[in-house]
């Protein structure tokens, strides 16, 4: 039994190609037992995210499970444009899927979505009948892999992005954000995606404040917050923990001078500033005031980038901990095919074709 | 049996101490149960020691400077499971198990004084006095810990240079309530026991008396202080770190000064 990889992914094809191939979510089941029923093919498993479209399978020989793959995909979405996939057999196709789980291969290094979107995948198939003692293994074995390499490496450390920064770092202010209150300075674009990524993490509620008030009316039904006036937003500071700046003021809108009397108000709660505003709206003097946290948008994107450059510092740690797997897996594999040739001779009484098998 | 019951003791805290310091140099700190197996075994053998020795003395085992110091690391491991759980304080222990350890090292460097009976007959004011004072000391150590930890994760947020352990630090709100109520508990505490300790009507050190007052009223001012909201969180993290060094170079410190009679 061979175990090959065929597909493509944001390395190898374009967003237009990727669409092309992708398969939706309720038809994977059923396209993986089609496959695993072809010829020569003996068990499947598609993975098929905005980033990769990937067919695992586990054939009689690698050139009949290759062509059994084309076959269908070409079924399925016309002609194979083959500069746009890739293919791995054997120890390289164990190695892709293990390099895929853990995040290595993702268009954002470490990311952790990917395993729960694989874990999907192989228990659709998996529920369709479409895998059997090998994929089994080898799925379970990528699962155990991923879980070992994200607590034992930093590869899924810290966050990546401008707002999943700002989040992280109020949750390490706050603890849990769903007592926390969020004003928003200015109805822009970015200011609505970090407050979306505050809200996902369960903050209790938004006030919207903008020069233009219907603007801010706008973005607050959105959100399902509140609008309130430009000019009196210091009337609802005391009730806010986040305050995100974006407005589009040539100077600061927001001065130690009117938060150092409004802090004496809030009881000890701190209170998290993220300027995203350029030029800025927060005057950089409110960091010095104490329980005061005052982040601007180049030091988000500087925590950002530490925090991916920790991640491929240990790129290689990661690649050695798969290394070590990929070939118990291989040993494992090659193990089971002698097995199963020794007990095949031995039920039919013939003579061995393989001696190495004794 | 009482000594290895102490080395045991010991040995189970340097263990947590050395985890910790490696897994946090490795960068791959996460709560672990085995710093929590490595503290809850520890504090077994202390109290296995402390019911041993307490059973020998017939009294609460705080006769000399040797039992005092297990007796304040006991109440510390107790303070660290009551505040860490209620605040999800895991990386807590990572710098409990070192303080422990240094003050359990120190404990038994000290000359060895095995038990001796024949003491006068304990006063239940005196012993209520000792106990409950050590037991706020712990309280008091454990919160200058997560003065500590608040301190530094204030700086790492100030300064937007963050360090991956940031990562494992507990919410910085979260440190200065634990922060407060380490001090509450360990003031409640204290001041039980000062009150234990005029009961006991024997003569009492007016050196000690008085230092032991002005150790109450700066908890209490400082505590008065935060419940009116005239000391922000900040201030009140470096009060609980400076004041621990205070009160223990006081105490320290004291025996050095000659007193005439005693």
């Amino acid at each position: 039994m061979e175990i090959l990889c065929f597909g493509l992914s944001h390395h190898t094809a374009a967003l237009d190609q990727r669409e092309r191939f992708s398969i939706p979510d309720g038809e994977i089941g059923a396209a993986a037992a089609k496959l695993a029923r072809l010829a020569g093919v003996g068990e499947a498993v598609i993975v098929s995210t905005c980033n990769r479209v990937e067919y695992y399978v586990g054939a009689e020989d690698l050139s009949r499970g290759f062509s059994a793959i084309a076959e269908f995909i070409e079924s399925r979405s016309g002609a194979v444009d083959k500069s746009a996939f890739f293919s791995h057999d054997r120890a390289n196709s164990v190695r892709h899927l293990f390099r895929v789980v853990c995040g290595l291969d993702s268009m954002v290094l470490g990311e952790t979505e990917i395993l729960g979107q694989v874990k999907k995948a192989y228990r659709t198939a998996h529920e369709n009948g479409a895998t059997s003692r090998n994929l089994n293994k080898l799925f379970q074995r990528a699962f155990n892999v991923a879980k070992e390499v994200r607590s034992k490496t930093n590869i899924t450390r810290g966050s990546v992005s401008v707002g999943s920064v700002a989040v992280d770092l109020a949750e390490k202010i706050f603890g849990k954000l769903s007592h926390c209150r969020v004003m928003i300075l200015g109805a822009g674009e970015t200011s609505e995606m970090t407050a979306g990524a505050l809200q996902a993490r369960g903050v209790r509620g938004i006030f919207v404040a903008n020069r233009s008030h219907e603007r801010a009316i706008a973005l607050a039904e959105k959100m399902g917050g509140r609008a309130i006036h430009f000019d009196s937003w210091a009337g609802e500071f005391h009730d806010v923990d986040i305050l995100i700046g974006s407005t589009a003021a040539p100077h600061h809108v927001i001065t130690r001078e009117q938060i150092a009397p409004l802090m004496k108000a809030r009881r000890d709660r701190p209170l998290f500033c993220i300027d995203l505003a350029v030029p800025r709206d927060i005057d950089p003097a409110v960091n010095d005031l104490d329980g005061v946290y005052l982040y601007d948008i180049d030091s988000l994107q500087a925590e950002a980038d530490r925090s991916m450059a920790i991640r491929r510092q240990d790129l290689v740690v990661c690649d050695g901990m798969i290394e070590r797997h990929v070939v118990e897996f291989q040993n494992w594999l090659e193990g089971a095919w002698r097995a199963a040739i020794h007990y095949s001779t031995a039920a039919s009484g013939g003579i061995d074709p393989n001696p190495l098998v004794k | 049996m009482e000594r290895l019951l102490l080395v045991l003791a010991t040995v189970c805290f340097l263990f947590g101490f050395a985890y910790s310091m490696y897994a946090l140099g490795a960068r791959v700190y996460r709560p672990s149960r085995l710093n929590l197996f490595a503290i809850l075994t520890g504090f077994t053998f202390q109290s296995a020691f402390l019911v041993l020795r307490g059973h020998e003395l017939r009294r609460c085992p705080l006769t000399s400077l040797f039992e005092v110091l297990i007796f304040l690391c006991w109440s510390m491991v107790i303070f660290y499971r009551l505040i860490g759980s209620a605040y999800r304080l895991s990386l807590l222990g990572a710098f409990t198990s070192p303080l422990v350890f240094v003050i359990q090292g120190v404990a038994l460097l000290l000359p060895y004084h095995p038990p001796t009976l024949g003491r006068p007959p304990a006063n239940p004011w005196l012993e209520m006095h000792a106990a409950l004072s050590v037991v706020a000391y712990g309280a008091f150590a454990l919160a200058c810990v997560a003065g500590a930890m608040y301190l530094v994760q204030e700086r790492q947020l100030k300064t937007h240079h963050i360090h991956s352990v940031f990562y494992r630090l507990p919410p910085i709100h979260d440190l200065a309530a634990a922060n407060r109520r380490l001090i509450y508990a360990g003031f409640a505490f204290f001041t039980v026991g000062l009150f234990c300790g005029y009961m006991r009507g024997a003569a009492h050190d007016p050196l000690l008396r008085h230092a032991a007052v002005a150790i109450w009223f700066l908890y209490g001012s400082v505590l008065a202080a935060s419940f009116w909201r005239r000391i922000s969180p900040r201030r009140f993290a470096l009060f609980s770190v400076a004041a621990f060094g205070a009160m223990l170079l006081t105490l320290w410190g004291i025996q050095f000064i000659p007193r005439p009679g005693l």
